[in-house]
């Protein structure tokens, strides 16, 4: 058995994290693990399902497919994280008005899958995408539930609530999101959400 | 807890004022899901909690010669290393036969393999440690010697007299055969003008629940109870399972299953591995975890389909079905799975086949064989893909034969909606069903006639597209016919009970559970409705052993049914109950008194008396002001199972429109139609959402899912990148129709809906692919999944 094992510090979550842990360890299990954060889940091992999709320094990764060690210095965004903050009130509202979840084990990946399409294409100024192209961008995150339909239109209601909210919304945040950056929660106190389909 | 006689009332379901029976009401548990906020069995951790790693068996049939765990005992972390032989004094062997399955038979099998694997993936031997790591670091070191035996595996030649036998006490490998016949078929077929007659392939797959099996068995010696958190579809069968192979009393085990990650059949059986980490614990005396990793479920979860079927109509030249014949075969790896058996599945096929049609002359062979593969059994619509697939094929078949449109054909020959109670050629009773109007309805739905003018008009150009149906029936709401009169210890009926809390607030205990098919939004539905609450008022506690009526659980689209039938009238039961008080404290007749959205009203008018807090306050914490001899009960308990019909068979009909590419053999699936009859709509979002999923596992079958063996018995494509599960990028967008015609059989009227997507979509698609290939004089396709290279086959360039 290999017994390196390693000291790191990073972020998650807003939190400062300084742990030992074994080379070989991934993320996803570092994370439920040894921190306690469950929402992220494991259902492949092998990067294919993405239900343990994460954000490492803004962008989305598999959990599975990421050590632990590989970690060290970044900044790590988990869906507790991203539910506690407000940044994806709107979609988690409409997954379930439109029920796009049944088991809700599929759900955290994919709403930061979700989340990243969406922020991308706000950020390139790319407009609403298709159903095709959110479907497209969903396939790395397997549901065995829904049939997808109720996620691509929970999506695509969220793209167009946001879209056409783009114009109001405070320039400060815009520049920030252009910079990679998040607003700040206190920053975000006030932001307009309309995401209910 | 006192019963109280239900109100003699007059209202019903759909007229009771702010009812919630026929909304969308969002389910009240999702909001945590979408903030990671579930609690899965497999984020469950306890205190001295270890984990087990199996050693399985890289052999589809070998005899274990020796099992040499020294170096493994002394690795890091290790607490034991335990063989099957071992862990059979702790928990006995089980054997998956029904009584009512006549003549079926299985051998005992054992929670660990003892003496001889039998299939690639079975367990001979159980590694626990403080860690999951460190328990497969340590399973590495485990040397087991093993003598392969001669595997078999093709279910064509299971039963030849040289075809080793796999259990020998059986004295062949056949587990099941049933033989029907009905009407007249041979007169049948001699009335025909023409007959089809072809063989079906349906490929194995398996259930791929995004959440793996997982459970954590706590046995407390302090106390002598065992705690079982399981991702189950039915703990009150599991707690029995559980005591019976362990020498407990039922009320020794308690079986906790709160957030499911996806079952679908997958999770309603027993499994050896989960047999063995509740022995493990009671060996150990702690909690023991086990949670089964992709490449384990691939070969241990169960495996469904894997039907040959040779099958045959007859058809008159005026477009009159004369006759059905079937022969199918199935292949169920080396045990009738406990305790459902693996012989429902083929007993399915002959009960449905032919099930939606007039004609009565019928004659049907099902042989169910043992095979050194994964066990096989139960998934998600048991059956009726098979026999909706083949029925439906044979139609259209029959159709392209006698040149008659296939929409026309099945007019002239569904049941008429007008003829019910009736019965199919197997002798399954239908109380009500509506195949015309179904039929009418998705016609209008797809505009059937422009999608036929449109595929004429694109053949021009090159491009095939196709029209497929499939019409339909589905058993729900099951009475004891299912298992219980054949001797299984799981549950027809199941309860609910409601109690007051002390803010006027509802607490309604089932005995159904929640797959995240939505069956707590359901059931608060229904106990907001009949007692007469906001729904957000109503709090539904699922999955407790300990703490609900006893339930046979979800399975057979049974749990909005018949538990949320049963949630009803418990709703019913403890308004009656809470008007006593409310008569008491108003003087006034109960009867003339009603519950609506928690006010105590004057039934007549609607008029508002008293709050429920009310209620609760005074019955709760001054009971000294109501009259002496007066006691409330605020808390009411009823049971349904439904009693005239063995089965509420639902029906309806899908419709797949296809675009095959002749050129690279790629099927795209472009829209997909279902309208269904589930009686009483409960939550019209919940029923299509149920459609739209169970439809895309019919389309997975149909185009990707195969688990793929080779002739030695080993799994050749058991990880997710190699089997092939529907993405979203490969799936239509499916439009969802109803009709209503409820069970008379309960007062909500309301029948299940879980299954009908997969028992119509993978016939839809194959029935679409071939119209949109037999302009080219393609073969037919009647293998599934329909793989490019099939249709390259079909068309000739293969």
């Amino acid at each position: 058995m290999i017994e390196y094992s390693r000291s790191i510090t990073l972020t998650v979550n807003g939190e400062d994290v300084r742990e030992t842990v074994e080379a070989r360890t991934s993320l996803v299990d570092f994370l439920r693990e040894r921190l306690g954060l469950t929402g992220s889940h494991v259902g492949c091992e092998q990067g294919v399902c993405g239900a343990c999709t994460v954000r490492l320094d803004g962008v989305t990764v598999r959990g599975c497919l990421t050590l632990a060690v590989q970690c060290a210095g970044s900044r790590v965004e988990t869906i507790e994280g991203v539910s506690d903050s407000g940044e994806i009130a709107d979609l988690q509202d409409a997954f379930v008005r439109r029920n796009a979840l049944q088991c809700g084990f599929c759900t955290p990946g994919m709403l930061l899958s979700a989340q990243e399409l969406l922020a991308s294409r706000e950020r390139a100024g790319d407009g609403v995408p298709s159903r095709e192209a959110i479907r497209a961008h969903l396939s790395g995150n397997y549901c065995r539930c829904t049939g997808y339909q109720a996620i691509v239109d929970a999506v695509e209601a969220v793209a167009r609530a946001r879209l056409g909210a783009r114009a109001s919304r405070p320039l400060l945040e815009l520049e920030e999101e252009r910079a990679g950056r998040p607003p700040l929660e206190e920053e975000r106190a006030g932001r307009p959400r309309s995401g209910a389909p | 807890m006192k019963i109280t006689p239900d109100l003699p009332s007059e209202l019903t379901a759909l007229d009771r004022p702010n009812s919630y029976i026929g909304r969308a009401v969002p389910r009240p548990n999702l909001a945590r899901l979408t903030q990671g906020r579930g609690q899965y069995v497999s984020d469950v951790t306890l205190p001295r909690m270890a984990h087990v790693a199996f050693v399985r068996s890289p052999y589809a049939h070998a005899r274990i010669k020796s099992i040499d765990a020294a170096a493994a005992k002394v690795a890091s972390g290790v607490i034991a290393v335990v063989t099957g032989a071992e862990l059979a004094k702790i928990i006995t062997p089980w054997v998956g036969v029904l009584t009512h399955l006549k003549g079926i038979k299985s051998a005992p099998q054992h929670a660990i393999a003892v003496d001889v694997a039998r299939w690639q993936g079975e367990a001979v031997a159980a590694v626990v440690a403080r860690t999951r790591a460190e328990a497969e670091d340590a399973r590495a070191l485990v040397n087991v010697d093993y003598e392969e035996l001669p595997a078999v595996t093709d279910a064509e030649t299971a039963l030849d007299p040289a075809t080793p036998v796999i259990h020998a006490a059986l004295g062949d490998n056949l587990c099941f055969e049933r033989r029907h016949e009905a009407g007249d078929p041979d007169g049948g077929f001699a009335a025909a003008d023409e007959i089809v007659e072809t063989t079906f392939v349906f490929g194995r797959h398996t259930g791929v629940t995004n959440e793996p099996r997982a459970i954590v068995a706590d046995w407390n010696p302090g106390d002598e109870r065992l705690t079982v958190y399981q991702g189950t579809q039915a703990p009150h069968m599991m707690q029995n399972l559980f005591a019976k192979h362990l020498g407990l009393e039922e009320h020794q085990v308690r079986v906790l299953t709160k957030d499911v990650g996806g079952s679908f059949g997958i999770k309603v059986h027993t499994y050896a591995d989960e047999m063995a980490t509740v022995a493990l614990s009671k060996l150990l005396r702690r909690p023991v975890k086990f949670v089964a990793d992709r490449s384990e479920s691939f070969v241990t979860d169960i495996h469904a389909r894997d039907h040959r079927v040779r099958a045959k109509i007859g058809v008159t030249r005026d477009g009159a079905i004369t006759a059905w014949e079937i022969d199918d075969l199935t292949g169920i790896g080396p045990y009738s799975v406990y305790p459902r058996t693996s012989g429902i599945e083929a007993n399915q096929v002959v009960n449905l086949v032919g099930g939606p049609y007039t004609c009565p002359n019928y004659r049907a062979l099902a042989r169910v064989v043992f095979q050194n593969k994964n066990v096989m059994c139960q998934y998600r619509a048991v059956g009726h893909p098979i026999a909706t697939h083949v029925t439906e094929s044979l139609v259209e078949l029959a159709a392209a034969h006698i040149g008659v449109d296939p929409l026309e054909l099945r007019r002239r020959n569904l049941i008429p909606d007008d003829a019910y109670p009736a019965q199919g050629p197997s002798g399954i009773r239908f109380e009500k069903l509506s195949h015309h109007e179904t039929l009418a309805h998705l016609d209008a739905m797809m505009n059937y006639a422009g999608l036929r003018a449109e595929q004429t008009r694109l053949r021009a150009q090159g491009i095939y597209r196709g029209i497929g149906f499939a019409s339909f029936v589905e058993v729900t709401n099951p009475s004891a016919a299912f298992y219980g009169i054949g001797g299984a210890r799981i549950s027809a009926q199941d309860g609910a009970t409601v109690r007051l809390d002390a803010t006027g607030a509802v607490f309604c205990h089932t005995g159904v559970t929640e797959q995240g098919q939505g069956a707590e939004a359901v059931i608060a539905q229904c106990v907001a409705s009949s007692f007469g609450v906001p729904i957000e008022r109503v709090r539904v506690i699922t999955g407790d052993t300990d703490n609900v009526p006893y339930g046979g659980g979800t399975w057979a689209s049974r749990a909005a049914g018949i538990g949320g039938e049963a949630a009803w009238q418990a709703g019913k039961a403890l308004r009656a109950n809470v008007l006593a008080v409310a008569g008491q404290v108003l003087q006034a007749e109960p009867k003339s008194l009603d519950i609506r959205g928690s006010i105590v009203v004057d039934r007549a008018d609607g008029r508002e008396r008293i709050g429920l807090d009310e209620i609760a306050r005074i019955a709760y914490f001054r009971p000294d002001t109501l009259p002496p001899g007066f006691q409330a009960e605020l808390v009411a308990t009823r049971h349904y199972v439904p009693k005239a019909w063995p089965f509420a068979f639902t029906n309806g009909i899908q419709a797949s429109h296809v675009e095959v590419d002749i050129e690279t053999g790629r099927v795209t699936l472009l829209n997909h139609w279902c309208v269904e009859d589930c009686g009483t709509v409960i939550n019209p979002q919940l029923v299509d959402e149920q459609v739209r999923g169970g439809v895309v596992q019919g389309l997975g079958a149909a185009l990707f899912e195969k688990c793929e063996y080779d002739a030695r018995g080993q799994l050749l494509n058991g990880t997710m990148a190699d089997y092939l599960v529907p993405l979203a990028a490969e799936m239509p967008d499916i439009e969802v129709g109803h009709v209503v015609s409820p069970t008379a059989d309960s007062e909500l009227g309301a029948k299940g809906a879980g299954e009908a997507g997969t028992a119509g979509a993978t016939g839809a698609v194959a029935n679409a692919v071939n119209d949109a290939l037999r302009v080219l004089g393609a073969r037919e396709i009647t293998e599934v999944p329909i793989t490019p290279e099939a249709v390259l086959r079909a068309v000739g360039r293969g």
